[in-house]
């Protein structure tokens, strides 16, 4: 039975969207205690944002929620009232870490930033994903992942070569910071249980993001070069590029790196002259060509389905995937195999499939625990059990509305 | 080694990845970990990977390698031959992780194997990076970073619905696996500092691209809907409709989107006011009650209709002007920056972001690099140095370290051993 590596670990979670919750995802899979500090009067930005269960709103329909929340536990508390915050409070001493992804400034309104924290519980780990940071002139500006895409400039390098540039509909550096995030705080939890010393993590997205683009940036300052679109071509590679194939919207990869795997190309889709004539027999002529030779593949791809041309170049060692839309990705096997989907009962959405980690540890791997958790489904476990509140004074927090 | 409290203080990494992993061990390495980077003989393949210093292509002068490899110290070493082997196997015994990114079974056929090195060193930590991971039917199949950019689905919710689907253009898929190979190591650490063991981390690049689809997946399993690219739009994140993200101005563009609810409302009435203030604010828009207003009830014309007006105040003015103007108002935009703007951000340079690093071999001697992807308050992110020549810690590493004499290793370079 695989152990879980971050038993005993307790976790207060006053992060929303998604950099900060998938920070904390890290740790709720490999066994942690997260518990999402949320309330009803404002909930969770993906509780608000459709799949809903049968298309009717709803804080606990939210598929987009409950994806990236397997094994958290949530509280709703109205931080507002002065007897939400004293909860609050005894809940930090209880915890090892603090995590919070609002603008900066919010929790110190609640005087929940570090400094108050410390106060509270002396080696407090507390980790701050934010946009920007916790300092500088633009450290205060709200916004989203869909933004911040625009400063790092990464929005450059997708278009069509000639056209203008177009926005990743997904808030791409969102996702990306829990990776770096997590590799920090783990570091930072292993050196509080060496030394006994908390510490205060300031993420900020844009500065994570940079770290995807960093060639670029290098390019800028030693060549003063700026990135142009080059829609899905490759300096390296002929052909390099997604192909149309039968059916509607159906897509394969190819890319060809050297001459041995374009001939390897050229033979496993039965047109073996292809290798021999001199404009595409090497690299140069390839690029040189390029716009005539994805015409001439796509000739053949057309005629084939994309999961029959990705079978048959693979088998010919020739490196093509099909541009799998979800529905494929729910049905791929090779995911399934890997168990990659967490599928489970959920309290409102039934069987519903939840995202596992992208990696798999051979002695201490991710499990599923828990179902994503209904907003405020733990708040009286955890008053009552992890507090010792008495049944009155619950009752009593219950009626003043400190849990709505 | 510097002074200073690391997070990664006493830890050695041997780093046997090409282009598919570099970033993870550049990672544990700002962390502060030792990290050495093991290129065969005559250098890494990757080291021919462009932009280039000055555009002049060569091993030493790739700005791909510079980027990813900073932080690192560099041996060279040919692990197929059986002499090589044996020093690998020697290393192995004096690390905490091996960072990989062969095709799966290549390490087992040198009898490099986790299993095999575990034998010897039972706290190290092997990292594997693949396309697919080390199981499953796909583990075997060739990708580059189109293939798995495709087959974790990124590719078909990016780009024009006309058009077809669309990569980043920068290679991305191994930096995301390399990233979660980073964290997922320190899970691994951190379950070895306090067991003794250490363990096999299998990473799956395709599952790393599958982390960035947002809301695809459910989509698909509640609501049989296939999200599918939309071009500069927003799509199946409300009932039916598309919110527009990129916008034209005067000098290039920005990113925005009406958002509703409480988190919408004070962007969206302080947009109406900059309207006002220059005086092409339509009626409707005036007395608009954005309290009111709900995403989930929202028509796509009457959507349509707001973006026009919005867009006219945004070809009114430059990007800059549009972001300034976004951070007095408290709105959430902010512009598209190209690589010069962003190293003149100011936010940037108040919080210290960029680092000089010296660089003597070269005309310039330094180069500014981004800096650190976290601040630590204790613990500072550390970066060092820049990446390693090809062999220039060969005599530090085998001859200081391993003890091997100068006569021996002059044997193995002639033997195309290092």
């Amino acid at each position: 039975m695989s152990k879980k590596v971050f038993e005993g670990i307790k976790i207060l979670d006053f992060g929303w969207a998604i950099a900060g919750p998938l920070t904390l995802k890290y740790l709720a899979d490999y066994g942690a205690m997260v518990i999402c500090i949320e309330s009803f009067q404002r909930p969770d930005l993906l509780r608000t944002a459709t799949p809903y269960k049968d298309e009717v709103p709803g804080v606990d329909h939210a598929g987009y929620f409950a994806y990236f929340a397997a094994n958290k536990y949530s509280i709703s508390l109205n931080l507002n009232k002065p007897d939400g915050l004293n909860i609050v409070k005894k809940l930090v001493t209880w915890a090892d870490i603090v995590a919070d992804s609002h603008r900066p400034g919010v929790m110190e309104r609640w005087k929940l930033g570090y400094d108050d924290l410390v106060k509270i519980k002396p080696d407090i780990i507390m980790i701050r994903n934010s946009n920007q940071g916790l300092t500088g002139p633009a450290a205060t500006q709200p916004g989203l992942g869909n933004h911040i895409i625009g400063l790092t400039g990464i929005v450059n390098l997708v278009g069509y070569p000639g056209q203008e540039p177009i926005s990743l509909m997904v808030a791409y550096s969102d996702y990306l910071v829990p990776h770096f995030a997590a590799a920090a705080l783990i570091g930072a939890l292993d050196y509080r249980r060496k030394t006994g010393k908390g510490q205060l993590l300031d993420i900020s997205q844009f500065e994570v993001g940079l770290q995807l683009l960093a060639p670029t940036l290098l390019n800028y300052s030693v060549n003063g070069l700026e990135e142009k679109l080059k829609g899905n071509s490759c300096d390296y590679a002929a052909p390099h590029g997604v192909f149309r194939c039968k059916g509607d919207d159906r897509w394969c990869t190819i890319s060809v790196f050297d001459d041995l795997e374009w001939q390897a190309f050229c033979n496993a889709i039965g047109k073996p002259d292809w290798s021999k004539e001199p404009e595409y027999s090497n690299l140069r002529g390839r690029k040189e060509n390029e716009a005539r030779l994805n015409k001439l593949i796509e000739q053949w791809t057309l005629q084939h389905e994309a999961e029959e041309v990705m079978k048959l170049l693979q088998k010919a060692g020739v490196a093509a995937g099909v541009v799998q839309n979800a529905k494929d990705l729910y049905n791929d096997i090779q995911l399934k195999e890997r168990e990659c989907f967490w599928v489970a009962d959920h309290k409102e959405l039934g069987e519903f499939s939840h995202l596992g980690q992208p990696s798999r540890l051979s002695k201490t791997t991710a499990k599923f625990y828990r179902a994503a958790p209904c907003l405020g489904e733990h708040t009286e476990y955890v008053c009552r059990e992890l507090l010792g509140m008495s049944q009155e004074e619950y009752d009593e927090y219950l009626v003043e509305g400190i849990f709505e | 080694m510097e002074m200073g409290k690391r997070l990664l203080n006493s830890n050695r990494v041997l780093d046997l990845t090409d282009e598919r992993g570099f970033l993870c061990g550049k990672i544990l390495a700002d962390l502060g970990a030792d990290v050495i980077k093991i290129e065969k003989p005559g250098g890494d393949k990757a080291r021919s990977l462009g932009p280039f210093y000055h555009e002049e292509p060569s091993p030493e002068k790739s700005l791909y390698w510079f980027a990813y490899n900073m932080n690192k110290r560099g041996i060279t070493l040919n692990i197929e031959s059986k002499e090589g082997r044996k020093i690998l196997i020697e290393l192995a015994s004096t690390a905490d992780f091996i960072i990989e990114s062969f095709a799966p079974g290549y390490l087992d056929d040198l009898g490099l194997s986790y299993l095999k090195l575990s034998r010897t060193n039972p706290r190290i930590i092997m990292t594997s990076i693949t396309p697919f991971g080390q199981t499953g039917p796909y583990k075997n199949y060739k990708a580059s970073d189109i293939e798995v950019m495709a087959m974790g689905g990124l590719m078909y919710i990016t780009g024009d619905p006309e058009q077809p689907p669309l990569r980043i253009s920068l290679p991305q898929a191994f930096l995301l696996a390399s990233a979660h190979g980073a964290a997922a190591s320190m899970v691994a650490h951190f379950y070895r500092e306090t067991s003794g063991e250490g363990q096999h981390v299998d990473v799956s690049a395709q599952e790393c691209v599958l982390w960035e689809i947002a809301n695809a997946i459910p989509l698909w399993e509640l609501n049989q809907n296939i999200l599918k690219r939309a071009g500069s739009y927003m799509a199946g994140r409300w009932t039916g409709t598309k919110q527009r993200l990129l916008w034209k101005c005067k000098n290039g563009y920005v990113l925005f989107y009406i958002l509703g609810g409480a988190f919408g409302v004070k962007t969206n009435r302080a947009i109406v006011k900059w309207m006002e203030e220059e005086n092409i604010a339509p009626e409707y828009l005036k007395n608009f009650n954005w309290d009111a207003f709900d995403m989930a009830t929202q028509t796509q014309e009457m959507q349509d209709q707001i973006e026009t007006h919005i867009s006219k105040l945004f070809s009114m003015f430059t990007k800059e002007e549009l972001y300034n103007g976004a951070l007095k108002r408290g709105i959430m935009l902010c512009p598209v920056n190209t690589s010069k703007d962003i190293f003149e951000n100011v936010q940037l340079k108040d919080r210290g972001f960029w680092m000089d690093i010296n660089h003597p071999e070269l005309l310039s001697t330094s180069i500014t690099y981004p800096g650190a992807f976290a601040k630590l308050s204790e613990t500072p992110v550390n970066i060092r140095c820049r990446a390693p020549l090809i062999g220039e810690h060969n005599l530090e590493i085998y001859q200081g370290e391993l003890g091997l004499s100068s006569s021996k290793l002059n044997d193995l370079l002639h033997a195309g051993i290092i």
